[in-house]
């Protein structure tokens, strides 16, 4: 059974870190901003240049700033995690009575807040400085947020497992995810546009029936609720491959004793 | 009542060197038993399988009659430790270390419990303090508090006072010690400072090479081997001059 307090202790932690340190909050903001500054630009460029009254705003900004979203959330877990591995913290963590169910939580908690905090910052340039409107989705701008999170707890728990397994300085393997799947999940192009074998990629990762969706939605046709249906349960079988995958690894690394004694200098 | 641990044919091998061999002992309420050998004799594996974050490859843990493999939760809400290698986050301040670790400890009246360990720990001062700008005195001294805040059936100090000035080491002795008797803790406590473990440990177990090679109290175990100090015991053992008598009261 899940402690609250004991993921509330997690979360508090972190909460503590980034209320004290400027260099830590400006990331989260930073990195979107300048994606959003950067997308919305290209889009007033890409408007002014077409001749169809095509609106690029809600499809390529739109995309850009779920995208966003779901690395936010990703690095969110991430970034919790390796600020354990920095304070050498996991000797003190794991010796408590918390669970990894409660510590999984606690970090998904962690960038859910981190990623909503990065979210409205985007939200505030995107309407205010480009006139973003999600009003053309509707209600359906909730599941795109809600599948992206998904993959993102998902991606975020499987990376600190991948840096658990092979020591901190596979750190770098992490921060390159995101970028490595957007051409297979069409962030600013159709699947069809891609060759056959990319798309059978694109088929099983979950972000790419999103922006699908979107693309049609925007071009006046439906949304597919079969698709989403099928990119959230893909999303939640990520999720407990995750979780399977990270609890596989702290077991071997609490058989090896490699908990105990966890930093940079003892796993290569 | 049930003991605060219980170990019982205890081993952890890696590949092909065992770092522990199937060692049993037990701690009492009350009591302070001192876990002393030689480096890589086995101390600091023992102390992680109790904490669970080293899985042993045979034997059982049992504190408060509670097995650690099947009720780990439960066992460690009753286990805290201090070690001079597990210092606390240094990048946040006493308070909000204690805070967060009364939390995971998931422990009533928490702010009362965290002014009463300031205080006991004379750390008031440092309460806004960043670990990690503390000194390692200091450091300790936070450690012991953490140690300390889920009153702990079980308490396992390593090396707890490896960075203390005597002064200061001396009190954080007595103060165990105090608790031990008030609380009905028991308290496993490794060192390589022989005049500490006389001082304050009722019972020591010798551990060398993975085995308890000889243990109980410091006055018996002088008399018994025939040695002034416990420091000239220490090196006996470390040179491995005894005979193995695990089990001995």
């Amino acid at each position: 059974m899940i402690s609250f307090p004991r993921v509330a202790a997690i979360v508090l932690r972190q909460w503590y870190l980034m209320k004290g340190s400027f260099s830590r909050i400006l990331p989260n903001v930073t990195w979107v901003a300048v994606d959003i500054i950067l997308w919305g630009f290209i889009t007033k460029y890409l408007a002014a240049i077409t001749a169809s009254k095509f609106d690029f705003v809600p499809l390529l900004l739109g995309s850009v700033l779920i995208w966003d979203f779901f690395v936010r959330i990703m690095h969110g877990i991430s970034m919790a995690f390796f600020e354990d591995i920095w304070s050498r913290n996991f000797l003190n963590l794991f010796s408590t009575p918390l669970s990894i169910a409660e510590y999984l939580t606690g970090l998904v908690c962690t960038s859910i807040a981190t990623g909503t905090f990065g979210l409205a910052v985007m939200l505030l340039l995107a309407i205010g400085g480009f006139g973003l409107s999600f009003a053309r989705y509707g209600l359906l701008i909730f599941p795109f947020f809600m599948i992206l999170f998904l993959f993102g707890v998902a991606l975020g728990i499987s990376g600190i497992a991948l840096v658990l397994r092979l020591g901190p300085a596979s750190e770098w393997f992490i921060w390159p995810i995101p970028a490595i799947l957007s051409p297979f999940v069409g962030v600013f192009y159709p699947i069809e546009t891609l060759p056959q074998w990319m798309q059978l990629i694109a088929r099983i990762l979950p972000p790419s029936y999103v922006f699908e969706n979107i693309r049609s939605i925007v071009s006046g046709g439906q949304a597919s609720m079969q698709s989403l249906g099928i990119s959230t349960v893909l999303a939640v079988i990520y999720i407990l491959i995750a979780c399977w995958i990270f609890t596989r690894v702290y077991r071997r690394a609490v058989r090896t004793g490699l908990i105990a004694r966890y930093s940079a200098e003892s796993v290569s | 009542m049930l003991n605060p641990l219980s170990v019982r044919n205890l081993s952890k091998i890696y590949k092909t060197t065992t770092a522990v061999d199937g060692i049993s002992f037990e701690v009492s309420r009350h009591e302070i038993v001192g876990l002393l050998g030689p480096n890589g004799a086995g101390k600091t594996t023992t102390i992680n399988m109790i904490l669970g974050v080293l899985e042993p490859s045979s034997g059982n843990i049992v504190i408060e009659g509670l097995d650690i493999a099947r009720e780990r939760t439960k066992a460690l809400e009753r286990t805290n430790f201090a070690a001079v290698y597990a210092q606390l986050p240094g990048n946040l301040t006493v308070a909000q270390n204690l805070k967060v670790f009364g939390l995971l400890y998931d422990i009533e009246h928490l702010s009362d419990r965290i002014e009463m360990l300031l205080a006991e720990f004379q750390l008031e001062v440092f309460r806004n303090v960043k670990c990690g700008l503390l000194s390692s005195g200091e450091q300790t001294r936070a450690c012991l508090a953490k140690a300390l805040l889920n009153r702990p059936r079980l308490l396992l100090l390593d090396e707890p006072t490896a960075s203390l000035d005597p002064s200061i080491a001396k009190d954080i002795r007595s103060s165990i010690k105090h608790l031990a008797e008030r609380e009905g803790m028991g308290v496993l406590w490794t060192s390589h400072n022989m005049y500490e473990v006389e001082d304050v440990c009722d019972r020591v177990l010798f551990l060398s090479r993975g085995k308890i090679m000889m243990q109980g109290s410091p006055k018996s175990l002088l008399h018994e081997h025939g040695h002034e100090t416990l420091e000239e015991l220490f090196i006996s053992v470390a040179h491995n001059q005894f005979p193995e008598t695990e089990g001995r009261p």
